[in-house]
C-alpha cells in the first residue's frame, strides 16, 4: 500500500519588540544570563502583567498579512503546566479568542502554486531557558535558569494540516519566514530561536481521507531540520505501518546529530493544561478603523513584490521568485536598479556572482561588501559598453575588497573596453598571422574554430577589446 | 486615655498641634503591643526599631515647621500578603517563610509616601484563604474581645490590632469577605471598595478576580481618610479603574434623609444567629429614624453565589499559587528530581485549607469538567451581578448583615469546611459582583461579641457608602467602645 503524508506545522516566532511582552525588560539576545529581569517577568508573589501595546499591533500585522481575519475581542489565557523555566508555572498565551484566525499563504511546489490554510495566530510569552552543568541534561549534576527569554513575545502560527511532503512544509515555512520579515515584525533569526516550529505528521493510505495519528516534533529551528525531521518520521512511520503496527500519538524530539526522531512523551503523559481565562489582564478590543489602518500601512508583500517584478522588469518568475523571498534581496535589487541599471542584468549579478562571493564567506547580503549602489554603477559601465560582461567579473572582484566605485576601478586598472576598430583590427591581424592552424580550419568548414583566435585576441588585449567587435572583425577578414 | 486609643484623624489633629510626637505615640502603641500582642498575637513582623525611626522623623519635620500629611508620623500594620520592599511578607505560609520582596506593592508605595510610622505586618489565614486566621502558618490571632474567640479572616491580624489598640490603622484585603467579616467580629470599620479601585499590584493573589485591598480602622472618618490614600489606577494593574477618584472626606457628613436603603431578605437567612438579626434590625431602625427610606428588595440569586464562589476562587488561586516550586524563590524541599523536588516542595510547605482549594480549582479546571463547574460558576456570577444591577434601579445603598454569626470559638468550626465557608455568605455576592462594602459596628451579642452592619453600594459609590456609614455611627458609640484586654478596659 502506498501512503501519503498529512503535515501540519506551528510556528513560533519572537517578534521583535524593545520590550517584553508584559513587563518593561529588554527583549535584546546574547545579555549576561538574567539581567533582563524584573518582579514581573520573574513570576514573583503578587505581580501583574500589562500588555505591551506593540505586541498586539505586530501580531495583527502578521494577522493580516498571513490574510487572516482579525478578530475585534480578543483576551488571553493561562495554559498551566510545571516546568523549571515557567517561573509562574503558566504560560500567559491564548486559547478560544485569538488575536487573528483563518488565513492562508501560497506556496510554491512542483506541481505549481498550492494554498496553506492558517488556523489561528496567537500571542503568548516565551520561556526562560535551562542551563544544565554538563552537555546534556542526562549527564549534568544541576541546571541553572536564565529568565532572559521570559516574556519575550511570541507569536504562534498554527496551519491546517494542508501539507504533503518535507518540500511543502519548509516551502511554507520559508514564505512565512519572509513575511514575517517584510512586515518586520520578527528578526526570523532561525540559529537565535527567533523562530521554530512544531512539526505534526500523520499516514493515511493515499486517496483516503480520514487523518491517521499522529506524532509531534517540538522545537525545530532550521529548515533543513524541517525536512530532515519530517523525512525521517514519514518513512518511521511507513515502515511501522507497513509491518501492520499502529503508530502511537506521541510527542518526539529531532535528533540533527544522529538524523533520528525519539519518544518524548505519550498521550497519556500529555499534559491537561487546564485553560482559564487570565484575571489580570483586560480583553483586546480592537475597531474596525484600527484593523483598516495597519492594513493600509502594511508594506508590499513578497507575492506582490514578485508579480511587480516579473511585469514590470520581465524578469522570470523564477529569478522574481528569488529575489522576493527575502526582504533585504528584494531591497537590494531595487537599490541597484534605482539608478537606471539594466534589472535583467542586476537580477543575473545577485544570483551569480553576488551570491558565489556571499555563500563563499557565510555573509547575509546586508553585509555584502558590494553594496547595491555600487554594484548598480558597474552594470551601467556594462550597459554604456565600457566594460565587458567578462570585464566586469574582474571589477567585482576588485569591488569585494576595494570600497572604490566601478568606475575609478576601471580607470585605475586600465580596464575600459577597447572598442576602437583600429585598435582591435591591428590585434586581429596580428593574431590571423600567427595561428594559421585554426585559420586552415575554419576556411575548411569548421566554424567552431573561430573560438581559439577569439581567444588569442582577447588575451592580447587582456580581455579590454569587446567581444562582439572582435567577433565580427575575425569573421569579416577570414570570410574575405 | 492613652494615645493607642485614639482615631488617627484625633491622633493628627494632637500631631500638627504638638499635644504629643509622633515618637511618644509610636511608644505607646509599642507598649501595648508589649501589653496585649502575647494574648492577640496579631502580628507575624514587628518592625520596631524602624518604626521609632520613621517617628522620630517625622517629628524632625513637625519641629522644622514643615506641615504633614493625614497619616503622617501615625502609627499603622499592613497586611502580610502586600508586598512590602525589604520587609518579609509570607501570606502566614511556610512556603514563603523567609520571602522579602525586592518591590514594594503599589498601595505600600502610596501609604509609604505619606510617611506614616509602619509597625509591622499582620497574621492572616494562609495566602487569605479562611474567614478565622486559624489557617496561619504560624499561630491563630485571638479576638480582643474574648481571646478564646477567632478574630475571622483573612485580614484577623489586621481587625485584631486595630481592635486592640495595636495599630491605629491597617490594610487588608478581601476576596470573599476578608475585610469586612474580621472588622465585624473586632468591633472596627472595614472596608472593601470596588473591585478596581485599589491597585492589586504587589498584593500576593489568591483570586485575581475577586481579590481587593482596603483599609480597617477605628471610624469611618479613618476609613475615608485611608481609601483617599490607596485608591486610584495604576499602570502597573490593568484591571484597576481609570475612573477619577473623589475626595471621599467630602463624604463624611452626617446626613441620609431621602436616601433610599435596600434590605435583601436573602440575607436574612435561616439559622441566622438571633442576636446578629436583632442588632442588624435595630441598625435599620435606626436609619430609618435617621430619614432614610427603607425599601424591601430581593437578589434572588444570592443563595447560589457561594457554590459560584467556591469554584471561582479556588480555581484562580490553583494557577495563581502554581509559582511556589522551590524553583527560584521560597522555602525548598529536596527531592531526586526536579519533578520530586516541586512535589516535596508543595506538599510540606502549603497547609491544608491551601491545598484543599487547589485540588477544587484545578478539578474544576480539567478537561471535561470545566463546562459543568468553572464555566456554571461564571454564569451564575453574572446571575449575581445582574441581581444587583436590578436593585441600584431602586435603591442608593443596600443595608445587610456582615457576618451570619459574632465571632466563634477558636478551634470550632477548624474541622467542618463547609460551615467555615457558608460564613461568608453575606459577603461573598460583592465580591462576585465587583461591589464596594463596608462594615460598621452596630452593637454587641449577649455574650458581648461585636457585630456589624453592612453597607453596600453601586460600583465606584463608595462615596454613599460612606456617608451613610458615617451618619450611622454619628448616631451610636460603638466604633468609640474598645474591648477590655490584658485585665483592663481601655
Amino acid at each position: 500500500m502506498s501512503y501519503e503524508a498529512v503535515i501540519g506545522l506551528e510556528i513560533h516566532s519572537e517578534l521583535k519588540t524593545k520590550t517584553k511582552i508584559f513587563c518593561g525588560c529588554a527583549t535584546a539576545f546574547g545579555a549576561e544570563q538574567n539581567t533582563h529581569v524584573c518582579p514581573v517577568c520573574l513570576g514573583l508573589p503578587g505581580v501583574l502583567p500589562v500588555i505591551n501595546k506593540r505586541v498586539v499591533e505586530f501580531a495583527i500585522k502578521a494577522g493580516l498579512a498571513l490574510n487572516c481575519t482579525i478578530n475585534k475581542f480578543s483576551k488571553f489565557d493561562r495554559k498551566n503546566y510545571y516546568y523549571p523555566d515557567l517561573p509562574k508555572n503558566f504560560q500567559t498565551s491564548q486559547y478560544d479568542l485569538p488575536i487573528a484566525e483563518h488565513g492562508y499563504v501560497d506556496i510554491d511546489t512542483e506541481k505549481g502554486r498550492k494554498r496553506i490554510r492558517i488556523t489561528r495566530i496567537h500571542m503568548e510569552e516565551d520561556a526562560g531557558k535551562l542551563v544544565h552543568s554538563g552537555n546534556t541534561i542526562k549527564d549534568s549534576d544541576s541546571s541553572n535558569v536564565d529568565y532572559n527569554r521570559t516574556g519575550v513575545p511570541l507569536i504562534e502560527i498554527v496551519s491546517e494540516p494542508d501539507m504533503a511532503t518535507p518540500q511543502e512544509a519548509r516551502a511554507y515555512m520559508e514564505k512565512v519566514k519572509s513575511i514575517l520579515e517584510y512586515i518586520d515584525v520578527s528578526n526570523c533569526r532561525m540559529e537565535e530561536g527567533n523562530l521554530r516550529a512544531d512539526l505534526n505528521v500523520s499516514l493515511r493510505p493515499e486517496g483516503t481521507e480520514t487523518l491517521g495519528t499522529k506524532a509531534e516534533m517540538k522545537n525545530i529551528n532550521s529548515f533543513k531540520a524541517v525536512e530532515d525531521a519530517l523525512s525521517y518520521e514519514i518513512e518511521r512511520q511507513e515502515e511501522i505501518l507497513e509491518d501492520g503496527g499502529h503508530i502511537v500519538q506521541e510527542t518526539r524530539t529531532w535528533d540533527p546529530d544522529k538524523g533520528i526522531t525519539l519518544s518524548m512523551r505519550t498521550k497519556e503523559e500529555a499534559h491537561d493544561y487546564r485553560y482559564m481565562p487570565e484575571p489580570d489582564l483586560v480583553p483586546i478590543v480592537t475597531t474596525d478603523e484600527e484593523i483598516d489602518a495597519y492594513r493600509k500601512n502594511l508594506p508590499e508583500l513578497p507575492d506582490a513584490r514578485q508579480k511587480r517584478l516579473e511585469d514590470t522588469y520581465g524578469l522570470s518568475s523564477y529569478d522574481a521568485g528569488i529575489i522576493t523571498a527575502s526582504r533585504q534581496m528584494a531591497e537590494y535589487f531595487d537599490a541597484v536598479i534605482a539608478d537606471g541599471a539594466d534589472a535583467k542584468l542586476a537580477a543575473n549579478w545577485m544570483m551569480g556572482d553576488l551570491a558565489k562571493n556571499l555563500n563563499a564567506e557565510g555573509k547575509t547580503i546586508e553585509e555584502s561588501p558590494v553594496d547595491a549602489k555600487r554594484l548598480g554603477q558597474m552594470i551601467v559601465l556594462i550597459s554604456k559598453g565600457t566594460i565587458s560582461s567578462k570585464i566586469a567579473k574582474k571589477v567585482f572582484t576588485e569591488m569585494w575588497t576595494s570600497p572604490d566605485a566601478p568606475e575609478k576601478i576601471v580607470k585605475d586598472k586600465g580596464l575600459v573596453q577597447i572598442t576602437d576598430t583600429k585598435a582591435i583590427e591591428a590585434i586581429v591581424d596580428a593574431v590571423i598571422a600567427a595561428n594559421p592552424k585554426p585559420v586552415e580550419d575554419y576556411k575548411a568548414g569548421n566554424k567552431k574554430a573561430i573560438g581559439a583566435l577569439v581567444g588569442q585576441v582577447m588575451k592580447q588585449s587582456k580581455g579590454k577589446a569587446n567581444p562582439g567587435m572582435v567577433n565580427k572583425l575575425l569573421a569579416a577578414k577570414l570570410d574575405a | 486615655m492613652r494615645l493607642y486609643e485614639q482615631p488617627a484623624h484625633v491622633l493628627h489633629d494632637m500631631l500638627v498641634n504638638k499635644e504629643i510626637t509622633s515618637v511618644e505615640l509610636t511608644k505607646d502603641v509599642l507598649a501595648r503591643i508589649d501589653e496585649v500582642e502575647g494574648d492577640v498575637k496579631a502580628y507575624l513582623t514587628i518592625t520596631r526599631d524602624e518604626a521609632l525611626k520613621q517617628a522620630a522623623a517625622v517629628d524632625e519635620k513637625i519641629g522644622r515647621g514643615e506641615s504633614i500629611s493625614f497619616l503622617e508620623g501615625i502609627p499603622g500594620a499592613i497586611k502580610d500578603n502586600i508586598c512590602t520592599k525589604g520587609v518579609k511578607t509570607t501570606c502566614a505560609s511556610k512556603i514563603l517563610e523567609h520571602f522579602v520582596p525586592p518591590y514594594d506593592a503599589t498601595v505600600t508605595e502610596k501609604i509609604q509616601a505619606e510617611h506614616p510610622v509602619i509597625l509591622g505586618k499582620t497574621n492572616m489565614d494562609e495566602f487569605a484563604m479562611g474567614g478565622s486566621t486559624e489557617n496561619s502558618a504560624y499561630h491563630p490571632t485571638c479576638n480582643p474581645w474574648n481571646t478564646q474567640c477567632v478574630p475571622g479572616g483573612s485580614s484577623g491580624g489586621s481587625a485584631a490590632a486595630v481592635a486592640a489598640g495595636t495599630a491605629i490603622w491597617a490594610l487588608g484585603s478581601d476576596t470573599g469577605g476578608s475585610i469586612r467579616q474580621p472588622a465585624s467580629f473586632c468591633g472596627v470599620v472595614g472596608m472593601k471598595p470596588t473591585y478596581g479601585r485599589v491597585s492589586r499590584y504587589g498584593l500576593v493573589a489568591y483570586a485575581s478576580s475577586l481579590d481587593q485591598i482596603g483599609p480597617i480602622a477605628r471610624d469611618v472618618t479613618d476609613c475615608a481618610h485611608l481609601l483617599n490614600i490607596i485608591a486610584g489606577h495604576d499602570e502597573h494593574d490593568s484591571t484597576s479603574s481609570a475612573v477619577a477618584v473623589p475626595d471621599f472626606t467630602k463624604s463624611l457628613v452626617a446626613d441620609v434623609k431621602g436616601l433610599k436603603v435596600g434590605i435583601p431578605k436573602e440575607f436574612f437567612v435561616k439559622g441566622m444567629d438571633a442576636d446578629v438579626e436583632k442588632t442588624v434590625r435595630a441598625a435599620v431602625k435606626q436609619l430609618e429614624a435617621l430619614g432614610a427610606e427603607i425599601v424591601d428588595i430581593s437578589l434572588p440569586h444570592t443563595e447560589y453565589a457561594i457554590s459560584s464562589y467556591y469554584l471561582i476562587a479556588p480555581a484562580e488561586a490553583a494557577t495563581n499559587l502554581e509559582r511556589y516550586d522551590g524553583v527560584s524563590y521560597g522555602e525548598r524541599v529536596d527531592g531526586s528530581g526536579i519533578v520530586e523536588m516541586m512535589t516535596n516542595t508543595r506538599s510540606a510547605k502549603f497547609g491544608e485549607e491551601v491545598k484543599r482549594r487547589i485540588m477544587i480549582g484545578n478539578y474544576a479546571l480539567s478537561a471535561g469538567y470545566y463546562d459543568a463547574y468553572y464555566l456554571k460558576a461564571l454564569k451564575v456570577r453574572r446571575l449575581v451581578k445582574e441581581d444587583y444591577d436590578k436593585a441600584f434601579e431602586k435603591v442608593d445603598v443596600i443595608v445587610a448583615p456582615t457576618a451570619p454569626t459574632p465571632a466563634f470559638k477558636i478551634g470550632e468550626m477548624i474541622s467542618d469546611p463547609l460551615k467555615m465557608y457558608l460564613q461568608d455568605v453575606c459577603t461573598v455576592p460583592l465580591n462576585l459582583a465587583g461591589l464596594p462594602g463596608i462594615s460598621v459596628p452596630c452593637g454587641y451579642s449577649s455574650s458581648h461579641m461585636p457585630i456589624g452592619l453592612q453597607i453596600i453600594g453601586k460600583a465606584l459609590d463608595e462615596a454613599t457608602v460612606l456617608r451613610a456609614a458615617y451618619t450611622y455611627e454619628q448616631s451610636q458609640t460603638f466604633s468609640k467602645e474598645m474591648p477590655e484586654l490584658g485585665g483592663k478596659k481601655a
